[in-house]
């Protein structure tokens, strides 16, 4: 697992860019963290940047959305989905496990 | 018998017309006509990732898995000639003809040539697939590359070129590039690019003719001074393709005129993307957008047009992006001259900043450079607030 940041550092509505082998951005929905791969699928774009939409992220280049629990395109022009990967919350600690699905996405 | 629309152009407007018919529930035949042989594909790479060979054809693909759901019928590597106002009859160069119910024109428009370079090798535009595939092949045995026109795609080419060695020289005529597009304060910042980048940019120079026989060996300006060139980027604009509408009774202008919804003075004929100019309530005139966001969200209003059916005229915030030197470059919204322009965040000496642009205290049009996250911010405010005016 790798550790991303205290929870109080990603507040709602926030994105965070963690660098990994494939960048992953993770996001708080009101309370709910989730993380997809940070590049948009469409054109090189880090969806980390992105708008904040309930549980969609729109790219700041084109304005691809993605589902965030799922992964799934939700908006053109972007056609693959990004792939979801497991958030943990551990003592105040945010983790990703990059690599594992999130529990209930595609 | 059912109805039939025929799209002529299939790139990113003709494709997204076509969507848009389904999306709306249009059930009858859909015939796109394009000119290119090769399936519908994105533009905006050809100057970047593909002529940087770091993109391929199948990576700039429009077509999506479901697109075969959408049951259209294509008619590539065919150009349309004419159109029959009365009949909705496209005529193609085969000699045939699509009759149709409805016509969507979204035949784009072409990279304007240098006069004088037609037949001398060396020389490129960059519009089409097959022009970045016969730029990339020229590119990849030079050593000195000269572009004329230090606009988008100029600035977008001399940018890959540095980064595949080559030694590149942009000729600009105004004095300041993007001027146009940016204002010249800040077209003054991103010209800083080239030179960050070991790229020499002549401005206020015209060119006065290119030199070889055969091949082209080097670029004349009025002063005199040849740079000598292995090959040559004209990048100086586009031309609406309209000529074939000429004896169509469709009314042209720079483009093919229509109302805000997209309808030309022919009933049942629709206009969109690079070839139309539509009505802008807010400027008082026909204006032509060439972006690609545009050519992505009109088809929609135009479909409606087309069907009947109900859709409020849209009230688009224009929005374009390059990439150069690794600097990503984004504008939203409408410039004017007189618009006072102050930088928000950042600082022009680090390439990273957003500057807004401002007309009587209120903020009309935003800039940013390496700023996606807060540019994205200033994008949406934007649109709200056209919607509350509106």
């Amino acid at each position: 697992m790798i550790p991303v940041c205290p929870t109080t550092a990603l507040p709602p509505g926030e994105a965070i860019r963690v660098e990994a082998t494939e960048p992953i951005a993770v996001f708080n929905v009101d309370g709910d963290f989730y993380a997809i791969d940070d590049t948009c699928t469409h054109q090189d774009a880090s969806l980390a940047d992105g708008w904040l939409d309930g549980c969609a992220v729109e790219c700041p280049l084109h304005a691809s959305c993605f589902d965030l629990r799922t992964g799934k395109v939700s908006g053109p022009p972007a056609k693959t989905p990004v792939r979801t990967h497991k958030v943990v919350v551990q003592g105040g600690t945010v983790y990703v496990q990059p690599g594992t699905a999130a529990d209930g996405a595609a | 018998m059912s109805r039939t629309v025929a799209v002529v152009g299939a790139s990113l407007a003709g494709l997204s017309a076509a969507r848009a018919l389904r999306e709306q529930c249009y059930d009858g035949r859909i015939v796109v006509i394009g000119d290119e042989a090769h399936a519908p594909y994105d533009r905006p790479p050809l100057s970047k990732e593909f002529l940087a060979r770091r993109a391929s054809l199948d990576d700039i693909a429009l077509g999506a898995p479901d697109d075969a759901d959408l049951g259209l019928e294509w008619r590539l590597g065919t150009t349309a000639v004419g159109l029959d106002r009365l009949s909705h009859s496209v005529l193609l160069a085969d000699g045939s003809e699509v009759r149709a119910d409805g016509v969507v024109l979204a035949t784009g428009a072409r990279a304007r040539r240098l006069s004088g370079s037609e037949g001398l090798g060396g020389v490129h535009v960059l519009r089409s697939l097959d022009d970045a595939v016969a730029l990339r092949e020229d590119l990849a045995a030079a050593g000195r590359l000269v572009v004329i026109g230090a606009g988008f795609i100029g600035a977008e080419v001399a940018s890959t070129a540095r980064t595949l060695g080559l030694e590149v020289t942009v000729i600009e005529s105004q004095p300041v590039p993007l001027a146009g597009p940016l204002g010249a304060d800040m077209g003054a910042v991103c010209a800083q690019l080239h030179a960050d980048h070991g790229t020499r940019l002549l401005v206020g120079t015209g060119v006065a003719g290119l030199v070889g026989t055969g091949r082209v060996e080097a670029v004349e300006l009025t002063d005199g001074t040849r740079l000598p060139a292995d090959v040559v980027v004209v990048g100086i604009g586009a031309i609406p393709n309209i000529e074939w509408l000429a004896d169509s009774g469709v009314a042209l202008g720079n483009g093919v005129l229509t109302d805000a919804r997209c309808a030309t003075n022919v009933p049942g004929v629709v206009a969109v993307g690079d070839c139309a100019a539509a009505w802008s309530a807010t400027r008082e005139r026909h204006v032509r957008i060439e972006h690609w966001t545009h050519a992505l969200e009109q088809p929609a209003t135009a479909v409606a047009t087309l069907l009947g059916t109900d859709r409020p005229t849209p009230t688009p915030v224009p929005y374009f992006w390059s990439d150069q030197y690794g600097a990503r470059i984004q504008f939203a919204g409408s410039r004017r001259e007189d618009d006072v322009v102050r930088v928000l965040e950042g600082s022009c000496a680090d390439r990273s900043f957003l500057a807004v642009y401002e007309r009587h205290g209120h903020p009309v049009a935003v800039l940013g450079m390496n700023q996606p996250r807060l540019f994205t911010r200033w994008r949406r405010q934007l649109r709200a607030a056209v919607l509350t005016h509106s």
